[in-house]
């Protein structure tokens, strides 16, 4: 009768006779007393679960920490599908990983602990084998095939900038560009943002031709303006030594070269967010203050910041033009 | 206990005496003009360790700046100059060149030589270190150069970077750069010719076949490296445009030219260190190396594909897509053979009889940690994310898991494991267990946290960070733990020298050693042999012991005490 039986088990008979009834429940019991067994106290294995408890509790803590403190151990992301893909991307190398970190250390350890000299034990004297070493090289390459697979699976979605949403900044049709490497969303509309690194400062040119000539263009520096839910993408170029353009929330690194071009790119999701970063290439001995941010604010705002700049830039033209003029006419330039 | 099986066993008749000459000069002379490898293996170690300790005194001041946001402990300028000096001095001054004082005074012993092939051109090689160590040294006194280890132009152009102490970095690389070649064509030369009879290739001690491989790559390394710094020169003071993009020059040609170089170099620095773990392990083990050939195929391996991936350290470069994929390839390949090699040291010590003494912890603690520094490596190679962690803290990290935690870890491994050979002293194995430990959490405080740190938007190469970051905690733990390891390190230190005078004495094989360098008193005769044994197998000392339990009466002892106990 199971109720019986249930009731012998919580006297703890459960060390009498196991049938080997076809009933269902009889393997679940004879696995569960076999469990049972192995958990018995005895004086040698204490050490040994003593061990595998330790071990146990750190494989925990990390599978713990590595969800309690996602963000301790992931790049920093939100602010752009790049920077959220990458993410994601490194997520999935991070979960390969650990379980790869798991299984080889604990290798590592347990026959670190398991096989210490002590008085009697011979050293088996194994050369090698060949079956395992191919199996495990096969394993490794496995491994690496899929995380290539799933590198570039992801790469479109990283590499590659969507369409702005409707409620971004209107645009004009696609303008054609010289470069072919240069980014663009499938529907060619595009804001650009030419990003300028110099010793020890950003300077951003907003505009379409900021390429090719910048002049009259309006500009700023160290805090970048843009439209949010619009795709803008950056030109990237230095005009002394190399430094590297790095927003961590809106995306990787791009390097800065004097004499090439770079190009990425970012679609922030919220206006009203600042976003921070600095120079990540060594550029010189101020190379940790070469900050940089990035305003994220609505279309229309950024209409009229845009507008207000051109009018601020003009003016202060006009100002040096008047003084020019008076220092030339007093003779003093 | 260990100990008892030390005892037990009947230890080999060494077939090797002193040879006296009369001494006519003055010991230092003896030093500064001998052509004993042994003797240029000593200066090689000793010199390139004190460099270890000075790069480590310029990690802690780096350390104290980075201890609190907004620091100003150091100025900008000093901070710079600091890694710049931290970094080369590393790379060029300790981990190569104490790798070839291992095998100096340790390849011609265990492949049965009397001396390396070219004993003039061996000492030509450690001299020529000296001078450039001292031309780089020398520039403290003026300016030092601050544009960092790799000195990307054009920052190390004369218009951004005019110091003269830039010029003592060329001229740093171009003279260890000379040194390492001649090192390495005669290593290449004394494997080849001077193995004991019945050495063949499949029974080469697995140390030589790094050596080996590490000869390779370095003929094949640096002779861009010497060019791209020639370019670097003539651009700085001859008026070229290499490298200066307003004279059509191409800074992105300098770092495919460095880093065609820099890469192997890592592999220069960490295959020996494979080499002295593939040695320690089996020795403590009690058991043969699992997977010989593997290990040594996969080091042939690891070289080759090292000369294919130099790209992955400019992945935030414009360079073509298909590029960034074929790198991220061949980089994710470098993983195959180095685990195997993880693997078969694990499998090494399974069912084998660990003797827990202090070579065995470095060896497993270089296991341990090397395996972190190979995981976070696949992070960096899969090029989209690493456009998030490159030049960061993430990155430091990394490379500090392979060559501080690994290659620094496999030299300790290797001075404890052959001390007791090159001074006939043991050293105190309660000290070295007590700095393994250490050294061991030091370690792990210091750099875990760097991952951190870098994931959380800190650049490399930052003299300061401000406070509302987020990243104080870590700098401050990554402070503290810089310094619980450099304790670690000053206890080994301790240890090295008190035990040169008060060490138990070792004899000629302390450790039941498998390989030919145990079959000589220790310190070897400047003869190293009186007569070389036919080689039968990798371990040539087990089956000299063999032979000998054979002929005693002391191997029915052991088998009865075998009996008895299982």
């Amino acid at each position: 009768m199971p109720s019986q039986q249930a009731k012998a088990r919580r006297d703890g008979q459960s060390a009498a006779p196991a049938f080997r009834s076809g009933r269902p429940g009889a393997a679940f019991r004879r696995f569960v007393g076999r469990i049972r067994a192995a958990l018995r106290p005895e004086p040698a294995s204490i050490r040994r679960r003593l061990v595998a408890a330790l071990l146990l509790a750190t494989i925990g803590s990390l599978v713990f920490a590595s969800g309690a403190f996602a963000d301790l151990l992931t790049p920093e992301s939100g602010g752009s599908p790049n920077a959220d893909e990458i993410d994601t991307l490194y997520k999935m190398i991070l979960y390969i990983a650990i379980a790869v970190f798991v299984v080889v250390e604990g290798a590592l350890l347990y026959s670190l602990f398991k096989f210490r000299a002590k008085k009697g034990r011979v050293a088996a004297q194994i050369h090698g084998n060949t079956r395992l070493e191919i199996s495990w090289t096969i394993g490794a390459a496995l491994i690496l095939v899929a995380l290539a697979t799933v590198t570039f699976a992801k790469l479109s979605a990283i590499q590659d900038p969507p369409n702005s949403d409707p409620n971004g900044l209107q645009l004009a049709e696609g303008v054609l560009t010289a470069s072919v490497d240069k980014p663009m969303p499938p529907d060619g509309k595009a804001y650009t943002i030419c990003v300028t690194g110099r010793q020890y400062v950003w300077r951003y040119t907003y505009g379409a031709d900021c390429d090719r000539n910048a002049f009259g263009l309006p500009y700023s520096y160290e805090e970048m303006v843009a439209p949010a839910n619009t795709t803008v993408v950056l030109d990237i170029e230095a005009t002394d030594v190399i430094h590297s353009w790095w927003i961590p929330k809106l995306g990787g690194k791009f390097d800065a070269v004097p004499g090439y071009k770079n190009y990425t790119w970012f679609k922030a999701p919220r206006a009203g967010e600042v976003y921070v970063g600095q120079c990540a290439e060594l550029c010189g001995r101020n190379h940790a203050d070469m900050t940089a941010r990035v305003r994220i604010v609505t279309p229309q705002e950024f209409e009229a910041w845009l507008e207000q700049q051109r009018t601020a830039i003009a003016e202060g033209d006009r100002q040096v033009q008047t003084l020019r003029r008076q220092l030339s006419g007093g003779g003093d330039l | 206990m260990a100990t008892t099986d030390y005892a037990l066993r009947p230890t080999p008749q060494v077939i090797a005496h002193e040879v006296h000459a009369e001494r006519t000069r003055a010991r230092w002379i003896d030093w500064v003009t001998t052509t004993d490898h042994k003797k240029i293996g000593i200066m090689y170690i000793v010199f390139s360790f004190a460099f270890f300790l000075i790069g480590g005194v310029e990690a802690l001041l780096m350390r104290l700046q980075l201890g609190a946001p907004n620091n100003s402990f150091l100025t900008p300028e000093h901070f710079n100059e600091l890694f710049t000096l931290h970094g080369t001095t590393m790379v060029f001054l300790f981990v190569v060149p104490i790798m070839a004082g291992f095998a100096n005074y340790f390849l011609p012993l265990m492949i049965g030589a009397r001396d390396m092939a070219f004993p003039r051109l061996n000492a030509l090689s450690f001299w020529l270190l000296v001078f450039a160590a001292v031309v780089f040294y020398g520039s403290l006194l003026w300016q030092p150069p601050e544009a960092g280890w790799f000195s990307y132009a054009p920052l190390s152009n004369e218009l951004y970077t005019p110091s003269g102490g830039q010029d003592a970095w060329i001229f740093l690389i171009h003279i260890t750069g000379i040194s390492s070649l001649v090192g390495a064509v005669n290593f290449y030369a004394t494997i080849v010719n001077m193995r004991a009879p019945g050495m063949g290739w499949g029974r080469m001690p697995l140390f030589v076949w790094t050596i080996l491989i590490y000869a390779l790559l370095l003929i094949l390394a640096l002779p861009p490296a010497a060019g791209a710094v020639t370019m670097l020169l003539t651009d700085r003071h001859f008026g070229t445009n290499f490298f200066d993009p307003t004279g059509g020059g191409s800074p992105v040609l300098y770092q495919h030219l460095f880093w065609f170089f820099g890469h192997p170099e890592v592999y220069i620095m960490i295959l020996p260190a494979f080499g002295i773990i593939s040695e320690v392990l089996p020795v403590f083990a009690r058991k043969p190396i699992f997977g010989y050939k593997a290990i040594a195929a996969s080091t042939a391996v690891i070289a080759f594909l090292a000369a294919l991936v130099w790209a992955h350290h400019m992945f935030a470069v414009p360079l073509p897509t298909v590029v960034l994929g074929f790198f991220m390839l061949s980089s994710f390949l470098i993983a195959v053979p180095t685990g195997i090699k993880i693997f078969n040291w694990v499998a090494t010590l399974w069912r084998g009889s660990i003797i827990t003494a202090t070579p065995l912890y470095f060896a497993a603690g270089f296991i341990g940690i090397f395996v972190v520094g190979g995981i976070t490596g696949i992070f960096l190679a899969a090029f989209p994310v690493d456009w998030q962690l490159t030049d960061t803290y993430f990155v430091v990290a990394h490379f500090h898991y392979t060559l501080m935690g690994g290659a620094v870890f496999a030299i300790f491994a290797g001075i404890y494991y052959w001390y007791p050979k090159a001074t006939g002293r043991l050293c105190n194995e309660t000290l070295g267990k007590i700095s393994f430990w250490i050294m061991f959490v030091g370690f792990n405080m210091t750099f875990l946290v760097q991952h951190a740190a870098g994931l959380s938007g800190m650049p490399r190469r930052v003299y300061q960070y401000p406070a509302d970051m987020g990243i104080t905690a870590y700098n401050q733990i990554s402070t503290i733990g810089a310094f619980v390891l450099g304790l670690g390190i000053a206890l080994s230190v301790w240890n090295f020298v008190r035990s040169y005078k008060t060490g138990a004495v070792a004899g000629p094989d302390p450790w039941k050693g498998n390989t030919l360098e145990w079959f000589t008193q220790s310190p070897p005769p400047v003869n190293n042999f009186d007569e070389i044994p036919r080689i039968r197998s990798v371990e040539p000392m087990k089956d000299i012991r063999r032979q000998l339990e054979r002929q005693s009466g002391i191997q029915r002892e052991s088998v009865a005490q075998t009996g008895q106990t299982s």
